[in-house]
């Protein structure tokens, strides 16, 4: 009993340090929903509101945890079929030249290769390109039952600049667990 | 008409629509989790409004921050109002950006790509 407390006491100080030279401001493993969403958006902008980084960079910041997160409570799968919580990780850290935004999430392996595929497209546009297809999408596209306009990664990869970062890593037969990992530059 | 006037929250904005004061506004943050019920009442209202529109029509978007499901909900509306251009009316589109704000300025040169109604920028510090 004495041994197993020890042992997290061991372990939530590992993580504290670990968080700490990282500078991971936000950790969250669970059910992602709107009070969740906005829990968590105005819980960093009140951080950032209070660092000296720029507005310009807050506001990113900001736009796209939003739609990372939406992205988690409208498409994220559950593990099992009777699980029906969309749940997720998300991890928010401060580098010294960027901001990133990790978010993973359970996702069925049917849906890996069109996902795979459009982020494909969307990391080998520039920024007018970038531009263009957000463009012919939001003609096209309609608000689909879970609310979505399927425009969430090409507004992110417009809005930070930077290439979206992702990997599948094949959990089953059929999930597989999604990490994406938005890069934000300072400056 | 009836006048639609939204106090806006965390996450759905204020809206005015008032035909008869000439007032057309959206403004703060959109981000509600269901756009379609936030945005059914106002986009009802901007049909009737279609029917026998001013003549001369200034709306003012003035958005601190939208998702991207409400960016398609602003481009249905202002489908809406390309309309009453259309049909002989004049319509002006208010684009209000906070200056250390290129994305928003850049979202509404988008919307004005797409859309036949001229566009005003008009850039706010605070």
């Amino acid at each position: 009993m004495e041994k197993e407390k020890q042992g997290f006491l061991e372990f939530a100080y590992q993580l504290y340090k670990t968080m700490k030279t990282n500078e991971i401001s936000l950790v969250y493993e669970g059910e992602v929903t709107q009070e969740i969403t906005k829990t968590f958006t105005s819980l960093t902008e009140k951080s950032l509101s209070k660092s000296a980084e720029s507005n310009t960079v807050q506001k990113k910041v900001f736009n796209v945890m939003v739609e990372c997160l939406q992205n988690i409570s409208k498409h994220a799968d559950a593990l099992s079929e009777e699980d029906e919580e969309r749940r997720g990780i998300v991890m928010v850290s401060k580098g010294d030249d960027s901001y990133n935004i990790i978010t993973g999430n359970i996702i069925k392996n049917e849906k890996v290769p069109d996902l795979k595929k459009n982020l494909e497209h969307i990391n080998s546009l520039d920024k007018e390109g970038l531009s263009a297809l957000f463009k012919q999408q939001i003609k096209e596209t309609t608000i689909s039952e879970k609310g979505g306009a399927g425009l969430g990664f090409i507004d992110i990869a417009k809005k930070t600049g930077s290439k979206l970062g992702y990997q599948f890593k094949e959990l089953n037969d059929k999930v597989s667990f999604f990490i994406l990992t938005s890069t934000i530059k300072r400056n | 008409m009836e006048i639609i006037n939204i106090k806006g929250t965390d996450d759905t904005p204020n809206v005015i629509l008032d035909k008869a004061s000439g007032q057309f506004e959206i403004s703060g943050r959109s981000l509600p989790e269901d756009v379609n019920q936030f945005y059914e009442q106002i986009l009802d209202w901007i049909d009737a409004y279609a029917k026998e529109p001013n003549d001369r029509t200034e709306f003012n978007f003035k958005l601190e921050y939208f998702n991207t499901a409400s960016s398609k909900v602003i481009l249905d509306i202002l489908l809406k109002f390309e309309e009453i251009v259309e049909s002989g009316k004049e319509v002006v589109i208010k684009w209000h950006y906070h200056e250390d704000e290129e994305d928003m300025l850049e979202a509404g040169e988008e919307y004005s790509d797409i859309v036949e109604i001229p566009f005003d920028y008009i850039v706010y510090t605070d």
